[in-house]
């Protein structure tokens, strides 16, 4: 099997900044980190796919022997959207930890900017933000026919 | 394609398909309810079918979408996998009746619950497509589905030290998910393929050096995931702090996955147990290490976790002796532990609700204010410290039967500390016992007792006291539990020689090879 020299250091390069990051405490940094050993790992699996530059698997093109492993790109995709998956719930995570450093368990009781609005006061807000929208839409219009 | 082979992919599909649902239903609680129990029971139905059909007729085999093993997805049923698949649904099943008991007397007021039942169900499908496996990949796929939602799990509400605890724990669940799939892109490329019954041909064939590397780094990874000293620190830490119905869901089955795929890689890619020594090690460590921390814990669901810790060293060792009778042990202990270990659990979250909290330095008289909970909770104790006749005294003499069979050195010294766990977590219980429910109310005030000394508090208890009431459906469904553990008791006989017979199917994966691959393999 052989592999391509560049992307064997550049795997090697993710892996170790990621796992120096992942030490750090901040837990913004332990995202960066897990997103970069992540994606080193990602890269670990296609190395495994074998030479570089086989052509896809579609029937009589050419050989079977020319053909790319089509399995390590399967697993890639899949490691790439749960890799995706848990990094919004990190971010998440991160958000809601920050919430809680900055304004506590107070934080949760703060008065809502829409608190007392009532049903006709909501519904005027809309209508005039309707009423702007329809304002910008004519005088674009308006625009466009000048430019014919 | 039989009745058989339908069953396999349901035991995934129904509970995502529940989830789906009850994410669509989210503000319709009733409803929720409804769809999630009703799930829950067709896998439990599903399993029951599954395990008499399988023990009848051999592995059920299932090929995802026609394609054969090598390039397709193969789900695998065995013996092993049937009897996880049941006793995990009916603890989902038990602790979601708690979950739901506790729900009603609350009001709902205190968790968003519109996003329990979805990543509950997700967290089961995830469990049950882990059971079923048959190639690396897919297991991963369902460590990673019920990892996901145990994130969701235990961070619910978003209080502080949900967040802290959460921290800790999606970190080095991370770390390890990493590290699986790390040992996976190894495999693939020393072998070409991440079907399991391959790999059971291919590892074997390997240079001892890689072989070596490739279990290492799965071993690795699985011990995180199962709590297995020196990487089980996370543990104590996370658990306890989640709801009460979800922590005895993760101590039940979360860890015992772990413990499933460390069993089924090792039986199955290398058999001749090649680290038969560290395993044996680290089994007595985890043992000894998890129980005297179990000692100096004054909160019960630390010591619970704990003692979680101490007996996941009972499944290791039975692992890494690796005779048939030690793998048979291995696996009725493992029916046993979860059961039994949900059930305390389920029961702490009672104690919680009855007296206002879980530390022992507080509680008192809660025999008269809440007898059936002290039974329960007794029973529990008993069962877990391995007092005969209960199954945890059986699985116990079963893997001391094991280890005294091989008689070497190391195996008696893990003899030794298995009986010592043993003796140390009896104690632990029964004065958590004696606190809580046997000592009168009005001496909790300024109670001197040896006992109670150099005891370490939850770091972060707040030392508020909080009683709320208990639903009846709750204290049923803990009941409903503790009765299957006895069932485990009273069966003990058929219970184990089913465990024996599929002791006897990994120990050979001939059986398992001739499932996948009927006309050999490729």
């Amino acid at each position: 099997m052989s592999a391509s020299l560049t992307l064997v250091v550049l795997m090697a390069v993710l892996y170790a900044a990621g796992v120096y990051i992942m030490l750090e405490r901040s837990l913004t940094r332990v995202l960066i980190g897990f997103v970069l050993v992540g994606n080193a790992t990602n890269l670990l699996i296609f190395l495994m796919s074998g030479r570089p530059g086989g052509s896809p698997i579609i029937t009589g093109t050419v050989q079977d022997a020319g053909m790319a492993d089509p399995v390590p790109q399967v697993l890639m995709l899949t490691a790439i959207v749960i890799n995706f998956g848990i990094t919004a719930l990190i971010l998440a995570l991160i958000y809601r930890s920050w919430w809680l450093a900055r304004l506590g368990d107070a934080g949760d009781d703060l008065a809502d900017e829409h608190a007392g609005e009532t049903t006709s006061s909501a519904e005027e807000n809309f209508r005039s933000s309707s009423d702007d929208d329809d304002a910008v839409q004519a005088s674009l219009d308006a625009g466009e026919e000048e430019a014919r | 394609m039989n009745a058989m082979t339908i069953l396999v992919p349901l035991v995934v599909a129904i509970p995502l398909i529940g989830a789906a649902i009850t994410l669509a239903l989210g503000r319709r609680h009733s409803r929720q309810i409804a769809v999630s129990v009703v799930s829950l029971t067709l896998v439990v139905l599903a399993g029951a079918v599954l395990l008499v059909l399988v023990d009848r007729h051999g592995p059920a085999v299932v090929h995802v979408g026609g394609w054969q093993a090598p390039w397709g997805i193969v789900l695998v049923v065995d013996r092993l996998s049937a009897l996880m698949l049941l006793i995990s649904a009916l603890m989902l099943l038990g602790v979601l009746l708690f979950a739901v008991g506790q729900g009603i007397v609350d009001g709902d007021s205190e968790t968003p619950v519109s996003i329990f039942h979805p990543s509950y169900l997700v967290l089961a499908a995830g469990l049950f497509n882990a059971f079923i496996a048959g190639d690396l990949f897919n297991l991963y796929v369902g460590f990673e589905m019920l990892l996901s939602a145990s994130y969701v799990l235990l961070t619910l509400g978003g209080t502080g030290a949900r967040i802290r605890a959460g921290v800790t724990y999606i970190v080095v669940s991370l770390v390890s998910s990493v590290l699986f799939l790390s040992a996976i892109a190894l495999i693939y490329g020393a072998t070409g393929t991440v079907t399991l019954a391959l790999l059971a041909e291919r590892i074997p064939a390997l240079p001892s050096g890689v072989q070596l590397i490739l279990g290492l780094m799965l071993l690795l990874a699985f011990s995180v995931k199962a709590a297995v000293f020196p990487l089980s620190f996370w543990l104590p830490d996370s658990y306890p702090t989640a709801p009460a119905p979800v922590t005895a869901v993760f101590a039940g089955l979360l860890t015992k996955v772990g413990v499933y795929a460390i069993l089924r890689t090792q039986t199955l890619l290398f058999p001749e147990n090649p680290f038969s020594v560290p395993l044996l090690v680290v089994a007595m460590l985890t043992m000894l290490v998890g129980i005297l921390g179990a000692l100096a814990q004054a909160d019960i669901k630390r010591m619970l976790s704990f003692t979680l810790v101490s007996h996941i060293g009972y499944l290791i060792f039975g692992i890494a002796l690796g005779t048939p009778l030690a793998l048979a042990a291995t696996i009725f202990y493992l029916a046993h532990h979860i059961s039994v270990q949900t059930t305390l659990f389920l029961c702490a979250g009672l104690v919680e609700r009855v007296g206002g909290t879980t530390s022992l330095a507080r509680l008192g008289g809660m025999l008269k204010a809440a007898p059936v909970v002290a039974v329960l909770f007794f029973i529990g104790a008993l069962n877990l410290g391995g007092i005969p006749p209960f199954s945890g005294f059986l699985g116990k003499l079963a893997l001391f039967q094991a280890g005294a069979e091989l008689g070497t050195p190391l195996a008696y010294a893990g003899l030794a500390a298995g009986a010592a766990t043993s003796l140390l977590t009896l104690y632990a219980l029964t004065r958590a016992w004696n606190m809580a429910f046997w000592r009168p109310r009005r001496e909790v005030e300024n109670y001197e007792s040896s006992m109670l000394d150099r005891l370490a508090d939850d770091p972060h208890d707040e030392g508020t006291v909080i009683t709320k009431t208990v639903s009846p459906l709750m204290v049923g469904a803990t009941a409903a539990m503790l009765t299957l553990t006895l069932c485990l008791t009273a069966f003990a006989g058929p219970v184990f020689a089913f465990a024996a017979r599929a002791a006897a199917d990994i120990e050979a994966p001939a059986t398992y090879l001739d499932a996948v691959f009927p006309n050999g393999t490729p």
